[in-house]
């Protein structure tokens, strides 16, 4: 063994390597089968809970492995299982989407698995190289998921606008990496935090500072950084819609955590009011310009706008509380996320696209569940109790009341309330209006299993929430635990 | 300052030199005679085809997209090989997992038929 | 005599050269061309630094950025050429099936 590196470095992260193992399984499979067999929807959910076993042993560790390069906490633990239910309802609610649309599954599932992993080294990384491999190996994934529909335009159109914007947001980010290497002399975010104490006017390094917030506002769709968002959910196909907007997000958002909180904790009077500023206008701009969607991908692109903007409420307030709070927001609007884009896969038939606000009309008189739970998701999304996403945003601008921004928590509630007007649209269009538009749609065995538990979640959560509290707290004080960032709060 | 630059200076001085006696001499000294043979781009080898300024298939960006991806992996095996005398067996391992990693890839480039010429 | 200030001032042109690029071509190809040269700048102020604080770390980073872009090269053309073959056209201004 050459000094260090040691066999626990490899014990610490066999999560990843069981999911890059079984990646590697799922290709050699993938191309020993014929074309098109289901057994390999099998495989991947296989795969997906080998990895989620294997996160067992390591509910209570806290360690920094490879030498700094990844951190094996709570909040990455947290974040894992988060990516990995993401996935599995993911490729739940991919088979029929990817039947109906005659594509293959092989590549399709081992790229999900991809970015899968891609989130998880995001979400561990206390290291500006590994952060950037993590957000590139989900980053290329998604550039081909997005592009998955060959033949249809708008898929190709979605894949081309996503790339160029990736690509470019990247390139900006690492710029901005790039100084902050020369200014501290590391890439460990943890180091980085002791070296910068007493260098905030270093101009070079609010430069750096600007540089890493436009880029990781790419990545999150926060204004004014949002406009691939609304065409690329649109044109992409709807499950990788669905995982882009919570797996890619939530990954970003700890991604961002880690740089800032962990990295850069003594420039936070700069990123804090850059923050701000972008939190309120993300919400605003989110939820106006989907006030006018008649598509629903489109819209519920806008509302996930919108939704960064409140997260980023979190971000701002910077206490334990406001970023355990973000943690559980995250979690739950994964879960009414994906349910909601799992009611529009179901809406896919051979003969209606099913993304337009009207092929909703009359759900109710055909799909009685499949409405109710999207009622509970747009209830949820809207924050209306009992469900989930209440409790969500009563914790979310608790905590920014709680550390002093009560301004920034009206605005929050304020635009909660415009946003009711487009969520309880899609509910009109479902349960009042009789005229149906094409061939019945269908609840397949998968699909029914992904609804049921993104209801049940969002019900369950909205009613005893204290389920989610301790784990999000104590995931949320492993954040940053090194000195100066405690120092700080 | 200027001094680090003499040599170059006289490397230059000697090349171009050089280049413009062997020009003239042979000039001078050469017999006069002309064939075909001597007009072809090579004077062995594989007889030119085609015109080499010719366009050839589209087929080709994808053999030459694969080649870019596996090629530029080797950016990774040289620092390996710069310090593998330290690394020994561990470094073996490894190299050979990420290679293995990389023989996955080609592999189902191969079964799908990446590699075909259809 | 050439300091890593000056490495770092050619990487700011790079960089701003590529962002122009970025955001006044209309050429799909040639915007992946000014970004690819944003990495490459990143890749100069990398290796400058590197040279400067006598540290191996961003040198090890500029071979990650590398294997990277190439990948991303690799998929992006991909997706250029899929979009390529259904629209006949590389222009950013045909890109218009989405919008608002």
């Amino acid at each position: 063994m050459p000094p260090g590196i040691s066999l626990s470095d490899f014990y610490y992260i066999l999560p990843e390597i069981v999911l890059t193992a079984g990646a590697l399984v799922l290709l050699v499979v993938d191309a020993r089968l014929p074309r098109g067999s289901r057994a390999l929807t099998w495989v991947t959910m296989a795969v997906l809970l080998a990895t989620a076993v294997s996160l067992v042993p390591f509910r209570n560790t806290d360690v920094e492995v490879s030498q700094g390069l990844l951190a094996v906490d709570q909040f990455a633990l947290f974040f894992k299982v988060v990516f990995l239910v993401a996935a599995a309802m993911t490729v739940l609610m991919s088979e029929r989407y990817l039947q109906v649309e005659g594509a293959s599954f092989g590549e399709y599932y081992f790229l999900i698995l991809c970015s899968t992993l891609g989130m998880m080294i995001m979400a561990g990384s206390i290291d500006l190289i590994s952060a950037f491999v993590g957000l590139e190996t989900m980053a290329v994934s998604f550039y081909i998921l997005a592009g998955f529909i060959k033949p249809n335009q708008r898929s190709n159109e979605a894949a081309v606008k996503y790339f160029l914007l990736g690509a470019f947001s990247l390139g900006i980010l690492l710029y901005g990496m790039s100084i902050l290497y020369g200014v501290s002399g590391t890439t460990n975010l943890r180091t980085m935090a002791t070296v910068f104490v007493g260098h905030e006017r270093n101009p070079l390094l609010v430069l750096a500072v600007i540089l890493v917030v436009a880029g990781m506002e790419f990545k999150i769709a926060a204004v004014p950084f949002h406009m691939w968002a609304p065409d690329v959910y649109e044109g992409a196909p709807t499950p990788v819609t669905a995982f882009l907007s919570v797996g890619s997000k939530a990954a970003s958002f700890a991604m961002l955590l880690r740089i800032f909180v962990e990295g850069l904790p003594s420039m936070d009077a700069d990123w804090r009011l850059l923050f701000e500023m972008l939190a309120i206008v993300t919400m605003t701009v989110g939820n106006v310009a989907a006030l006018t969607q008649s598509n629903l991908k489109r819209m519920l692109a806008y509302s996930s706008i919108a939704h960064a903007g409140y997260l980023l409420i979190g971000v701002v307030a910077g206490t334990p509380r406001g970023i355990s709070a973000m943690l559980i927001y995250l979690l739950i609007y994964s879960f009414m996320q994906l349910g909601a884009f799992a009611v529009i896969v179901m809406m896919r038939r051979k003969d209606v696209v099913g993304d337009e606000l009207k092929d909703l009309s009359g759900l109710y008189h055909r799909q009685p569940f499949a409405a109710f739970a999207m009622l509970v998701f747009m209830l949820s999304l809207g924050g209306i109790p009992p469900t989930a996403g209440f409790m969500g945003k009563l914790w979310l601008f608790g905590a920014a009341i709680d550390a002093g921004y009560v301004w920034l928590a009206v605005i929050g509630v304020l635009n909660s309330a415009v946003s009711l007007y487009y969520y309880l649209r899609i509910v009109v269009f479902m349960y009042l209006k009789k005229e149906t538009i094409g061939s019945e749609p269908t609840l397949s065995p998968a699909l029914t299993l992904t609804l049921g538990v993104a209801v049940a979640a969002t019900l369950v959560l909205g009613v005893y929430p204290g389920l989610l509290f301790d784990l999000a707290e104590a995931s949320a004080r492993t954040l940053g635990a090194s000195g100066v960032t405690a120092a700080i709060r | 300052m200027i001094s680090a630059y003499i040599p170059i200076a006289i490397f230059v001085v000697v090349a171009t030199g050089f280049a413009i006696f062997t020009l003239v001499f042979t000039s001078l000294i050469h017999p006069e005679k002309y064939n075909k043979v001597k007009l072809e781009p090579y004077e062995c080898g594989i007889e030119p085809a085609t015109d080499a300024r010719d366009r050839y298939s589209i087929r080709y960006y994808l053999i030459a997209m694969l080649f870019v991806i596996f090629d530029v992996e080797t950016v990774f095996m040289f620092p390996w090989a710069v310090i593998f005398d330290q690394l020994l067996l561990f470094g073996l391992i490894e190299m050979m997992v990420f290679i293995f990693i990389l023989v996955v890839g080609y592999y189902y480039a191969w079964q799908k038929g990446a590699l075909e010429w259809v | 005599m050439i300091t890593p200030t000056h490495y770092m001032l050619l990487s700011a042109a790079l960089f701003i050269i590529g962002v122009i690029g970025v955001m006044v071509r209309r050429n799909i190809i040639i915007i992946f061309m000014s970004i690819e040269l944003i990495l490459n700048a990143v890749n100069i102020n990398l290796i400058a630094y590197s040279y400067q604080l006598q540290d191996v770390i961003g040198q090890v980073f500029a071979v990650f950025v590398i294997a990277v872009a190439a990948a991303e090269a690799a998929v992006g053309l991909g997706i250029i050429l899929a979009f390529y073959r259904n629209k006949e056209t590389v222009n950013i201004d045909e890109m218009n099936l989405m919008r608002w």
